[in-house]
């Protein structure tokens, strides 16, 4: 469903926040609206989305999946796009509100038509937007996560990796393991914390023998525990969502450090 | 097998400090997963393949009634004999009225997770029958009387030292200050060991990697060879095996025989791949006497036409557990029951129920790892994702996780009082933890806080701070 | 048995949401059976009849199995010899009573000492034949039967195949096609794949060779 035509001149844009982006760090939110409008976008932030519904379904609760991806539907209809600065939840949007309705053809044929419209933010930029540069600039080496939904739902892969390369000052350190999930998981994380913990600290050893000073990735959720793992870890590396990156927007302070 | 599924989390706790098998769990991470990999990268076919094997199984499963009574058919043409057994106990006593038939004191085994499953062993030796594995993982676990951690590495838990110990113990015969240092010796031990067994055993049981309803016929792959001589030097060859390991042909099995060893271990081919067809014919100069299939139900029928039917495709082929980070973070036996890994957090609770192995469906971060690898392209995490709706309906998931998510789901479907609550939220952890960046700990996420910090926010949602933009 | 028979065919049937097949299907799915189609067949399977010797010697060596060529038969008793020899291996072994073997001119080499049989475990060395040997993976197919017992192909510590070119075939299927075309619907009780020589991982992962099975594999193939 890679869409293949040319995208409108400047294409309305809804930009799905995400809850953790909106709660825990909207500067990224404030990132990917830049690098949409940069692209050409009208960027609109619609006022009634709030999540997509994963923390329920994955502990399966269907029902109050359903209502909140309802709502998702909703807010989102006559955007020419939406986009989302998380694989993982533009993977729910994308592969699994579809699922949800299959006994339901007329939120069926809207929640599919959603997702024909649903892309993460980097794969839009690259492969809808064509864009093939970024004017930003980072000093520093830094080295990537590719976080799970988005690499197997969506097949991000080599999008954010084309993008960084546009970036002056940048050199990208490839992390070994970098398709093995850092132990986030959503409610997993909570659920079966001590498993969570040992992988979050394998991917802390894997990233920090890099040498690289920043670690980045696309999903917030996976970037809060690895920070902290790192943190707690006494590390130094420096962790950020892609987007702020590639917008040249870098100066709030890495994730889970203080301001300066 | 005594299941400790229940335990899950105790055996966890217990499996992450245990500095030998996180040692052979290190070493398996980087091995199959290469191998794998490689194997892949020689075979430009093996994506198309993978969707014919899928379909193969498709077609098998939903004639699946046809395909049994045409491959009993085939069986007893060629002079064998299908036992239909619908639970472990029906299969324990079929191959018991063999043994006796046979008059059988010892019985040798390939390995089989159904011999598992059905906790034969046990029953065998309740019986006065001496069970005897010879496949060298699963006599090293036999030693040491532990069931195995991996469906096709049985002993991978272990390290060499653990290997030499059993030996010493179980090996009396034998010159206690013999050289034992390198594998290799270990593995000539063994051979000498288990050779006169193999002569000497009256029965022989296998498992079946596949059954071919065209002519009857089984198919077991090994690289030991040891499923061989356990099935061409006794009187009776065994063959235990369950309902969904039929396939129409050969040609079908080829397909998925292509996949299996490169899945599993990376080989472009197992060693041996054994095809066995009724009783030795009468101017065979070996073989068994005997030929006999346990076909074994024990629940499946039950899972056709239902949402777990996909998982009956499975060929054991391990290639999720080797991919999976849970299982290498824990080990097989944490698991607590016969099937660990994904293909178990899906196939155990359709096997011993839901109530007593929940832990397992829920214990996945949903990375789809193991469905991308997955060569019969089950898809493992939407089917453990059924296994967590169905308790959430039964409510069997714990008390304190359902509040929590009835708090959140009430929310997140009202956007203003929501948006209220996470300004709220944001503007006190923000506050309280803007001096360090972050917690160091933190009420009611003390599990994350144990081993993490916890990230402040940084103040203000983005909603409110959007909207303040806009109305600017 | 028979209710449990009944039982799990009902079971199936009512999970299936429906009776026995109805007559078409089973007709539809018998002549499946009947007249078994390839699948998809990789493309490294094909090619002309030299390539694929080529390719079956080098797949069975990268199997770890070893591999000597002769221009004809007359060639195999002082191939069988060296070989043996380069083993440190005794010029003795038991083989196959097979009439392809037997028609090998064996007494040029009066040292060989040859039994022929089955083997109960003493013989170090044995030698067959084979009914077919596939180049896609370097495997050797052997059937069981009055012309060879199956113990050979297991119980020895050293298993020598001698193995015309005219029997080596691309994929896994052309060698089905030809074992049906041999034996009909009735198939010999044993057909084994080979692979290389026995070998286990079992501990620390490490590849040992000569599990239970033979440690070496050695083809002679006789090309002219």
């Amino acid at each position: 469903m890679a869409l293949a035509q040319m995208p409108a001149a400047s294409p309305r844009v809804g930009l799905f926040v995400t809850c953790l982006v909106d709660l825990m760090r909207p500067s990224v939110g404030f990132a990917a609206i830049r690098l949409l409008e940069n692209a050409g976008c009208r960027v609109e932030v619609p006022e009634t989305q709030t999540c997509c519904g994963q923390p329920a379904y994955n502990s399966g609760d269907r029902r109050d999946t359903r209502d909140i991806a309802r709502s998702v539907v909703a807010a989102f209809a006559g955007y020419d796009y939406v986009v989302v600065p998380s694989g993982s939840c533009a993977g729910m949007i994308h592969e699994h509100y579809p699922a949800l309705f299959a006994d339901e053809p007329e939120t069926l044929a809207k929640a599919q038509d959603l997702a024909r419209r649903t892309h993460e933010l980097t794969s839009f930029l690259v492969d809808v937007m064509k864009v093939e540069r970024v004017g930003a600039a980072y000093s520093g080496t830094v080295t990537y996560h590719d976080s799970c939904s988005g690499l197997r739902e969506l097949k991000v892969k080599r999008q954010p990796r084309r993008l960084l390369a546009s970036v002056s000052g940048l050199t990208l350190k490839e992390l070994p393991g970098a398709e093995i999930c850092c132990g986030f998981g959503g409610t997993f994380c909570v659920k079966y914390p001590d498993i969570s913990e040992r992988m979050a600290t394998e991917k802390a050893d894997d990233i920090k023998a890099t040498g690289a000073d920043t670690l980045l990735a696309g999903d917030m959720g996976c970037l809060m525990n690895m920070a902290g793992k790192l943190q707690r870890q006494g590390s130094g590396v420096r962790v950020r969502h892609v987007a702020e990156v590639l917008a040249g927007v870098t100066d709030t302070p890495p994730i889970g450090e203080p301001k300066a | 097998m005594q299941s400790t599924t229940r335990a899950f989390k105790a055996n966890v706790r217990k499996a992450i400090v245990e500095p030998g098998l996180q040692k052979a769990l290190g070493m398996m991470k980087t091995g199959f997963q290469v191998r794998r990999l490689a194997a892949v990268e020689k075979l430009p076919e093996f994506e198309q393949l993978r969707d014919q094997a899928r379909d193969i199984k498709n077609h098998v499963l939903e004639n699946l009634d046809f395909y049994l009574e045409r491959f009993e058919r085939k069986v007893t043409e060629a002079g064998g004999k299908v036992h239909w057994c619908r639970s472990a106990e029906e299969a324990r006593e079929a191959i018991l009225g063999i043994c006796r038939g046979v008059g059988a004191k010892t019985v040798t085994k390939g390995k089989s997770m159904i011999a598992e499953e059905i906790a034969l062993n046990d029953f065998l030796e309740e019986e006065g029958i001496e069970p005897i594995e010879t496949d060298l993982g699963e006599y090293i676990i036999q030693l040491r009387g532990e069931p195995p951690s991996h469906i096709i590495a049985p002993a991978i838990h272990l390290n060499k030292t653990d290997v030499i110990d059993a030996f010493q113990k179980a090996h009396t015969h034998l010159d206690p200050n013999r050289p034992m240092e390198e594998p290799t010796a270990l593995l000539e031990e063994a051979r000498g060991v288990l050779r006169p067994k193999f002569l000497a055993a009256d029965v022989g049981i296998t498992g079946a990697n596949f059954m071919i309803a065209e002519t009857g016929s089984t198919i077991i792959v090994t690289n030991e060879g040891n499923g061989d001589l356990t099935q061409i030097l006794p009187k009776a060859h065994v063959v235990l095996a369950s309902l969904e390991k039929l396939v129409p042909t050969f040609e079908d099995a080829a397909t998925i025989l292509r996949l299996l060893a490169r899945s599993a271990t990376g080989q472009e081919f197992s060693v041996y791949t054994t095809v066995s067809t009724g009783p030795r014919r009468p101017d065979d100069l070996d073989g068994p006497a005997e030929f006999h299939v346990v076909l074994l139900d024990n629940g499946r029928s039950d899972i056709l036409g239902t949402e777990f039917q996909d998982m009956l495709r499975c060929i054991r082929c391990s290639a999720c557990l080797n991919h999976c980070p849970v299982y290498a973070t824990v080990g097989g036996h944490a698991y607590g029951w016969v099937y660990p890994g994904p293909m178990g957090a899906v196939l155990t609770p359709t096997l011993i129920g839901i109530e007593e192995s929940g832990h397992l469906p829920n214990a996945s971060t949903f990375c789809g790892r193991c469905e991308s690898v997955c060569p019969m392209r089950i898809p493992l995490p939407k089917m453990m994702r059924h296994w967590r709706e169905r308790e959430f309906e039964r409510h069997l998931s714990p008390p304190s996780v359902r509040a929590g998510l009835a708090f959140w789901a009430w929310f997140a479907k009202r956007p203003r009082l929501y948006r209220l609550a996470t300004g709220l939220a944001a503007r006190l952890l923000g506050l309280f933890g803007r001096a360090h960046g972050r917690y160091g700990w933190l009420p009611l996420a003390s599990g994350w806080t144990r081993g993490r910090e916890f990230p402040a926010p940084e103040g203000q949602t983005f909603m409110s701070q959007w909207r303040k933009r806009s109305r600017a | 048995m028979n209710e449990a028979r009944s039982q799990i065919l009902g079971s199936i049937r009512r999970a299936l949401k429906r009776g026995p097949l109805p007559p078409e299907k089973a007709a539809a799915i018998e002549a499946r059976l009947r007249d078994p189609k390839p699948n998809l067949i990789p493309a490294r399977a094909g090619g002309e009849a030299k390539a694929v010797i080529e390719l079956f010697s080098t797949m069975a060596e990268g199997a770890a199995a070893t591999l000597t060529r002769v221009k004809s038969a007359r060639e195999v008793p002082g191939a069988v010899a060296e070989y043996l020899a380069s083993q440190n291996l005794p010029a003795a072994f038991v083989m196959a009573p097979d009439p392809e073997l037997d028609a090998i001119p064996w007494s040029e080499r009066p040292t060989l000492s040859i039994r022929r049989g089955k083997t109960e475990g003493a013989d170090q060395v044995s030698v067959t034949g084979a009914f077919a040997a596939i180049a896609e993976t370097g495997t050797l197919m052997m059937t069981s039967g009055p012309d060879h017992p199956s113990t050979l192909n297991f119980l020895p510590e050293t298993h020598v195949v001698v193995l015309p070119a005219s029997k080596v075939v691309g994929p896994y299927e052309e060698a089905w096609t030809r074992l049906r075309a041999k034996h009909g619907g009735s198939l010999p009780r044993t057909v084994n794949f080979v692979t290389g020589p026995s070998r286990s991982g079992d501990i620390e992962q490490r590849l040992l060779m000569g599990a239970h099975g033979p440690r070496r594999l050695h083809v002679v193939l006789i090309e002219g």
